[in-house]
């Protein structure tokens, strides 16, 4: 099979959305003549026209809110945030008008937007431009919350995204950007709300999403060098959560791990040591684990940004913890 | 003067201060919750407006909301079932009085954080640009959302893509408490238009017919021209901001000012001025069973099942 980098996954996946359905368009800033700030949307306004690659002012409140609009009246905007750091100004869009127009309506309303771009930490960006909001938005009833890893899940998830009729947030990664996997030729999507395991194993499940799948991976090599059979469980969607496939794994190996880029205070991984706990407590030989990053925003500086990350090495302690009294 | 047009005009109006007057007794029976900001003072703003749209364009508002939803052709009864918290409510009993929503009447809400609809309206603008319609929409807000991010966002971009939308600031001289004084340093809030830039106007709120003058010019350059108007029009509302507010920020004699210039009771008394007395009783009365009937209808209907509370969320 043929392998490309997310970038082109994604466009792809843009681009054959936009010529099945003349109503899907994408907005942003750069997305157009720019070809994206990653390039993700290289070539689209060439291809497309002006009409439905629209390059918008830095008002991200301002084009989220035109996008929910237009939703409102039949279209189907892709809303591209350079980086989910900038979609703060428009989270009120988000959470307060996307996500609720629904319920407050009596189900009047159907709004099928994405909301995608950058999430979490790259190289050395400093505190405002290394958040990782993956808790934030999948704390909110009414968004669905995509976070894959792999091209080919980055490209059949955001298929999937554009064609659901609820506001979804798509969170991609600037690290992994350039990354390449394989990706079929032909056309295919994957359903929102499925969980994947991606490496199968019988000790440990190491349970994580988004671009903490490729760290995981390494976490998983370690161990299984010193005779443990990790599994790994990569959630791909936040919201809705594949419970089921989450649990069966843990029910299997007894010993849960969650790999995380959140804070844990309040965190998405701290939700999941609750539904582990709270659905299968008789299945676990020891605590649910939990790595995140530390309580602190980013750091500027080379030695210390990594220390706040999570690290293999914190994973690698976290795991055996877990671990404890295994064979 | 065409007499049809001033019927309908006094109709309309009336039909709003009447659904509000019951609402604001409904209210301290607390029979209904949460927050009501009533519209009462305002309803030539609303009216003059309806009157010349078409049924394609489309109407977005923020809380202060019944009077849109009723001048656009929202049913009474189930507006008034809304308040009330029925599942027979035109927004399901899930949105309350800040929230009504019509579609059927494109309609569009009823949006509860100040300026934060303003982006929305120019979505709705974009849609029809995007679709090739001749529909246009009018937007309403307060002079107390002139001064928040949304708002110069929501109106950079209508004037930048040239969207045919029309935002209608109803001046009514208050932010909440606060006077227009304190919150802008300008009596014409129309000229805000000008660093965007888009087209202005200014309109004596309280004159129905003045209203129906100046949004008919700008909606026709919104339709015909494909560019959005900034207007404005002053206007004064006479409950405090909601019903938990008794307005003591301001003086007896400045409302009574104001309710002399009355649109329902100076287009009453030109009624019978024009011979239309048995009309304008005719009209008084029907109005008066209309409400009747929405309070009734509103009052034996159901809430929600309790086994509904999380419905709506996902379509």
């Amino acid at each position: 099979m043929r392998e490309i980098p997310i970038r082109d996954a994604l466009r792809e996946a843009m681009s054959e959305e936009m010529e099945r359905d003349p109503n899907v368009f994408l907005l942003g800033e750069e997305v157009g003549a720019y070809n994206g700030a990653y390039k993700c949307s290289r070539g689209m306004l060439d291809k497309f026209g002006p009409k439905r690659v629209i390059d918008t002012p830095i008002c991200e409140n301002g084009f989220a809110g035109l996008a929910i609009g237009a939703a409102m009246a039949g279209l189907r905007p892709i809303v591209e945030f350079m980086t989910f750091n900038f979609s703060l100004i428009a989270i009120d869009q988000i959470i307060n008008t996307a996500a609720k127009a629904r319920l407050m309506s009596g189900g009047a309303f159907t709004l099928p937007i994405v909301f995608r771009g950058a999430g979490g930490a790259a190289y050395q960006l400093a505190a405002q431009h290394a958040n990782s909001f993956d808790s934030f938005y999948a704390y909110t009833p009414g968004l669905k919350v995509i976070a894959p890893a792999t091209p080919y899940d980055m490209k059949g998830l955001l298929k999937s995204a554009i064609r659901d009729d609820n506001p979804v947030v798509f969170f991609e990664s600037e690290l992994t950007y350039s990354l390449k996997g394989p990706v079929p030729e032909e056309e295919y999507t994957i359903p929102i709300g499925a969980a994947e395991i991606k490496r199968e194993g019988s000790d440990i499940s190491l349970i994580t999403w988004s671009k903490n799948l490729f760290l995981t991976q390494q976490v998983a090599d370690d161990l299984a060098a010193e005779g443990v059979s990790p599994e790994i469980v990569d959630l791909r969607t936040l919201r809705p959560l594949d419970k089921e496939t989450l649990l069966s794994s843990v029910a299997k190996t007894h010993r849960a791990l969650v790999i995380q880029e959140q804070h844990e205070v309040a965190s998405y991984g701290a939700y999941l040591a609750h539904v582990i706990q709270s659905e299968i407590m008789d299945e676990l030989d020891a605590p649910v684990g939990l790595v995140s990053s530390l309580e602190a925003p980013m750091p500027y500086a080379k030695s210390i940004e990594r220390i706040v990350l999570p690290s293999k090495e914190r994973c690698l302690e976290a795991a055996w913890k877990t671990l404890e009294g295994w064979r | 003067m065409d007499q049809d047009l001033v019927a309908d005009l006094y109709r309309q109006m009336l039909r709003i201060r009447r659904f509000e007057e019951e609402a604001a007794r409904l209210y301290t029976e607390r029979k209904i919750g949460g927050f009501l900001h009533l519209y009462i003072g305002e309803e030539a703003v609303a009216v003059g407006t309806a009157s010349v749209l078409e049924e394609r364009d489309y109407v977005i508002t923020a809380y202060r909301c019944h009077g849109h939803y009723l001048a656009r052709g929202g049913s009474a009864r189930h507006g008034m079932a809304e308040l009330l918290g029925k599942e027979t409510g035109c927004s399901r009993g899930r949105g309350g009085s800040m929230h009504f929503y019509d579609l059927e009447h494109n309609f569009m809400g009823g949006w509860g954080i100040v300026g934060a609809h303003v982006p929305l309206a120019a979505g709705l603008a974009f849609a029809q640009n995007y679709k090739e319609t001749d529909s246009v929409v009018v937007c309403f807000l307060g002079d107390g959302a002139i001064n928040i991010g949304p708002f110069h966002e929501g109106l950079t971009l209508a004037a930048l893509w040239k969207l045919p939308v029309v935002y209608v600031i109803e001046n009514n001289f208050f932010a909440m408490g606060t006077p227009l004084q304190k919150t802008a340093p300008t009596e014409d809030l129309s000229i805000r238009a000008l660093g965007y830039p888009m087209a202005r106007d200014s309109v004596d709120g309280h004159d129905v017919f003045a209203v129906r003058s100046t949004m008919h010019t700008a909606i026709r350059r919104a339709r015909e021209k494909r560019l959005p108007t900034l207007v404005e029009a002053k206007t004064y509302r006479y409950r405090g901001h909601s019903m938990a507010d008794p307005a003591k920020y301001r003086t007896k004699e400045e409302l009574e000012e104001w309710k002399k210039r009355d649109p329902i009771l100076t287009l009453g008394e030109k009624m019978i001025s024009l011979g239309m007395k048995e009309t304008k009783e005719k009209i008084d009365q029907e109005i008066e069973t209309e409400i009747a009937d929405a309070v009734e209808f509103a009052e034996s209907s159901p809430m929600p099942d309790p086994s509904t509370a999380t419905d709506y969320v996902y379509v």
